[in-house]
């Protein structure tokens, strides 16, 4: 299973991270320091996988952002490099040529869209396409409810007039 | 009402520097308090979406983990959403307020509106608790069954994490399990193959139940290996890899062991193995999966061959990755086709060498797996080559494989010795002392080897550069066979020959000794040659006299009391100090790894209590600390859980030595006595010392008993860099050693003991993280049936028992008797508090041994514990 995903940028910078086992706050921040340090420091022909504390993390660099998740000593390291390409193809596709800036401001749609990739650490949906069907979906529902409550304001504002 | 989240995200960006930062945040705070504090309920949403943006830089947030549920209360799929996405962003499954959300869980999940209902089961899936799980299992279970694909694929891998949860529920969910086999929809295969996956690895019913649809799986694979290209699931030309994968490691667990289905598998395996593409990561990941599976599974050998060669090709990929996975997998291979895995020992070495650490480590451990008697010496060589000029990082690692490889395969011993000389010559600070001690015991068996030994330590140690084993080894090796070296004698065909004078053989000793880089554990190995060197090199022996007295003001107490106590023996008995020094008998190396291997299964507090009369059992006791008499092979036991300290066993006490002379029987007159006092009076102090703070001192190594002669036939001396340590100068002789040693092993002091059954040992009955029980025996000479067994408690934890019941069940054969124990609660941190003694009378003695098994209750904190165990290692003859 895929214990967490992390995104850190080359700064150094968390940009998101999803924990699917247990960690205290305490636990996280040493996690992504010390992971951060390892990771940012090595060099670009090397594997992209690390061992550590008995579990394997699978990181990849798209652009300025590293993308972590760490999994399982005998999960298929190959594979978690493929989840974090589908993952990215998502967010390209939602975002329209997602860059760094996107993942900061729209954090919580990245997150959304996370959530419709992975559950309990694993992957629950291949095609791509149906992920972006469910979050444009889900994104008109907030539309229309958005709409509504201000169609509704209005109404309210003009009666108190 | 506050800024927007743009606002704050583009405010706190706009930061220079980290306290810039944190003032932004902490008014940023404030106001999200105050608005939580006011209810304010428009705004809600947006408050917890900046409270996900600052918990994600790292700030404390837990103030604003109520709003999330009283989000999810709420009615409205926006708030809802936000909401569901906080309490898995800003709690985990270890916060107690997350039970108040179980019963908006449980609307949620029956709410008409399907992305509601994912909501709700992907914060379940993905931080749900055991009593969640069991709460809502049925919910989820019929979630399941739900027309909605979108639904399905989430209640399966919901359900993963409530079978990682509650392994109860595995069965319950066997046969909703199995219906999402014959799925249309991809992600509800991909969701239940994984759930499948996970209930065989949970329950060995579960496994037997699916492999009745193991020929499902194969078709569904089948379909995926031959259909043609799905633009929906194509991944560079392979049609859904990820389902792929998943089916490759549910069909694994399916075979393992199971020579039927492995055979229906082997067919779409074979076809898996020879026509996906190996071009790209995707298919790659779908041959290393399959190349495990294919090892996994009771496959015929044409198939191994098939899977064997992929690792070969995977092995010359120029892509680092795909070379990790290979090595990854060889090293499980390893065992199960060794001569395919050694065709490619070359590449494999070259791998040891890569610039990535990750590689480095899978293709060391591969090596190690390969290496067998008729290789060790070209891989060895090559790895020796490469500890030269590898990064200082895995030196460590480097060195102690190698090590282990040396030692396990040695062809002879000469070739041992060799290559363990240029270990330590190549990396001696990262030569553990296990290695130079297992090192030192092979010496010391090799008559012939010894005086080649030497003579090569001596040329090698030219070009000494400070390394602690090599300095430890060579100065040992000088004290003991220095004389070899002089007469040049047994030497070796291919040999050069090689002079070397007294005083040359002093002066290594003495540049080790004065040499700033080793630690004064070394310095004392040295000082112990040099006293050894005096009886061996009269010659010299002023210069050694002075060397050692030098040491006589050393800030370290160790360096100092050796100094002190080797000066006497130079100077005051010269008639014995030919006897004292003499060269150790030979150890014995089944002793020593039995003993060594005892330490490490921590079974060493066996030792503690004495059980035999002391060979010497007449030396007197001066001061009456110690009572019982001590047996050789409890001090030897003694020594050897020392071992592990940093200070080595001691050889031999001057201490106790000049006691013992000053009013033993062999006696040196009473001039010694009152000249030892000093040095008596220090360790007096030292013992008390040891009495008092008994959980941390430095070393403690009994000294050894009392006489020169004695020394040669003491089992102690077994122990191979025999040296003095700490409190080697224990003034009490035998008996008074064990005190302080008991002191650390137990608060009250042992001397109310009765002494134990010759020959029967303590043993330890059970240990549990916190508890352990130790049993001693006692027997009557006049019925040997019966023995009398004194049960001791100790609590290792910082909590108290209470209500302490210990129970004993035995076979027919044996009788057995239980008086009530002195206390029925256990002190915390206490050792042997509590006795209970436990009469057994035997009817089979001579015939069967003792068995029994124990139970035992006992409160911690209010809560019930039970433990229970067998006891098989009755000493014989009980």
């Amino acid at each position: 299973m895929i214990h967490f995903v992390l995104l850190i940028s080359r700064q150094g910078k968390v940009r998101l991270t999803k924990w699917y086992s247990p960690h205290t706050q305490k636990e996280r921040t040493k996690v992504i320091r010390e992971l951060s340090g390892m990771i940012l420091s090595r060099g670009p022909k090397l594997c992209n996988f690390l061992e550590w504390r008995g579990l394997k993390v699978v990181y990849k660099r798209y652009a300025s952002l590293y993308f972590c998740m760490c999994v399982d000593a005998d999960d298929n390291e190959l594979e978690t490099l493929e989840i974090i390409h589908h993952f990215v193809e998502i967010l390209d596709r939602y975002f329209g040529n997602v860059c760094e800036l996107d993942l900061i401001f729209n954090f919580h749609k990245a997150y959304y869209i996370l959530d419709e990739v992975l559950i309990a650490g694993e992957l629950q949906e291949t095609s791509k396409k149906s992920v972006a069907r469910v979050i444009a979906a889900q994104d008109t529902l907030i539309e229309h409810a958005k709409e509504q409550s201000s169609s509704l304001s209005n109404i309210i504002a003009q009666a108190t007039k | 009402m506050g800024t927007r989240l743009r606002d704050m995200i583009r405010s706190i960006r706009a930061c220079k520097t980290a306290a810039e930062e944190r003032s932004v945040v902490a008014k940023e705070c404030a106001v999200l308090r105050n608005a939580f504090k006011d209810n304010d309920q428009d705004y809600r949403h947006r408050n917890v979406a900046k409270l996900m943006f600052i918990h994600m830089l790292g700030y404390p947030t837990h103030f604003g983990q109520m709003e999330c549920i009283k989000l999810i209360a709420a009615g409205s799929f926006p708030e809802k959403r936000i909401g569901y996405l906080g309490l898995m962003l800003l709690l985990d499954e270890r916060q107690e307020v997350l039970m108040l959300v179980t019963n908006s869980l449980k609307n949620d999940l029956s709410h008409t509106n399907q992305f509601i209902v994912g909501l709700a089961l992907c914060a379940l899936g993905n931080i749900c608790t055991a009593e969640m799980a069991r709460d809502l299992a049925p919910e989820v279970e019929k979630l399941l069954h739900s027309n909605n694909s979108y639904i399905r694929k989430k209640a399966a891998l919901c359900s993963v994490r409530i079978v990682r949860k509650v392994p109860d529920l595995v069965e319950y969910l066997t046969i909703p399990a199995s219906g999402l086999l014959t799925d249309k929809h991809h992600g509800v295969l991909v969701s239940g193959v994984k759930l499948c996956t996970e209930l065989c690895q949970a329950n060995e019913l579960a496994l037997e139940h699916f492999r009745k649809h193991v020929s499902t799986m194969v078709r569904v694979l089948k379909n995926l290996v031959v259909s043609g290209y799905a633009p929906e699931y194509d991944i560079n030309g392979i049609t859904d890899p990820f389902l792929q994968i998943r089916l490759l490691r549910l069909l694994r667990l399916l075979g393992k062991n199971d020579a039927d289905v492995s055979d229906i598998m082997s067919d779409i395996l074979a076809q898996v193995a020879t026509n996906t593409e190996g071009n790209k990561n995707a298919g790659n990941a779908i041959l290393y999966e399959c190349v495990q599976t294919i090892m996994a599974i009771e496959a015929i050998g044409g198939l191994r061959v098939l899977a064997i060669n992929i690792l070969g090709r995977f092995l010359a990929n120029r892509d680092n990755n795909i070379r990790y996975v290979a090595l990854n997998t060889l090293v499980k291979v390893v065992s199960v086709d060794t001569q395919a895995v050694q065709r490619h020992r070359a590449t494999i070495v070259e791998c040891v060498k890569d610039s990535d650490v990750s590689i480095r480590r899978r293709a060391l451990e591969l090596v190690c797996a390969l290496v067998n008697e008729t290789n060790v010496k070209v891989l060895t060589k090559e790895l020796v080559e490469y500890l030269k000029v590898s990064v200082p990082e895995f030196k460590g690692d480097l060195t102690a494989k190698i090590s282990g490889l040396v030692q396990k395969f040695a062809p002879n011993k000469q070739w041992y010795i060799d290559q363990m000389i240029l270990l330590m010559v190549e990396a001696g600070q990262y030569v553990t002392s296990d290695v130079t001690r297992s090192l030192v015991v092979v010496i010391s068996n090799a008559n012939d080897l010894q005086s080649y030994t030497v003579r090569t330590l001596y040329r090698v140690f030219q070009a000494w550069d400070g390394q602690e084993s090599l300095g430890q080894v060579t100065v040992w090796c000088l004290g003991e066979y220095g004389e070899m070296l002089v007469n040049s004698s047994n030497a070796l065909e291919d040999e050069e020959p090689l002079t070397v004078t007294e005083s040359d053989v002093v002066d290594v000793v003495e540049s080790v000794l004065k040499d700033s880089r080793v630690t004064s554990t070394t310095v004392a190995f040295a000082l112990t040659a040099l006293l050894k060197l005096s009886s061996r090199f009269p010659v010299c022996a002023d210069r050694i006299k002075a060397l050692i007295f030098e040491y006589k003001g050393s800030v370290v107490l160790e360096l100092q009391q050796r100094a002190i106590e080797f000066g006497s023996i130079l100077t005051k008995h010269n008639d014995i100090k030919g006897a004292l020094l003499e060269r150790m008998p030979v150890l014995d190396e089944a002793t020593y790894s039995a003993k060594h291997e005892m330490g490490v299964d921590g079974h060493h507090s066996t030792a503690a209590v004495a059980s035999e009369p002391h060979a010497n059992g007449h030396v007197k006791q001066p001061n009456g600390i110690g009572k019982q008499p001590v047996a050789n092979s409890n001090l030897v036991d003694l020594l050897n859980f020392m071992d592990d300290q940093p200070s080595n066993p001691s050889l031999s006490s001057g201490d106790t030595l000049l006691d013992l002379l000053g009013d033993g029987p062999i006696g040196g007159g009473n001039s010694t006595v009152s000249s030892a006092k000093p040095s008596v009076g220090g360790a007096d102090m030292l013992l008390d010392l040891l009495s008092l703070d008994g959980p941390s001192p430095p070393s403690t190594t009994p000294a050894v008993t009392p006489l020169a002669g004695l020394l040669d036939a003491d089992p102690l001396s077994k122990i191979p860099l025999g040296n003095l340590s700490l409190d080697g100068g224990t003034p009490k002789g035998p008996p008074a050693v064990v005190d302080p040693f008991a002191d650390l092993m137990s608060a009250p002091a042992p001397s109310s003991t009765p002494a134990p059954a010759p020959g029967f040992p303590s043993i330890v009955a059970m240990q549990t993280s916190g508890l352990k029980i130790s049993f001693d025996f006692t027997k009557s000479p006049e019925s040997p049936k019966t023995t009398i067994i004194k049960a001791s408690y100790s609590n290792l934890s910082s909590n108290p028992f209470t209500d302490f019941v210990f129970q004993a069940a035995v076979p027919k054969f044996i009788q057995l008797q239980l008086e009530p124990a002195t206390s029925a609660s256990v002190l915390a941190n206490s050792s042997n508090s509590v006795t209970q003694v436990i009469r057994v009378t035997n009817n089979a003695h001579g015939q069967k041994a003792l068995v029994m098994k124990l139970r035992v209750s006992y409160k911690v904190n209010g809560q019930n514990m039970l433990e229970q165990g067998q006891v098989n290692n009755f000493p014989a003859g009980l």
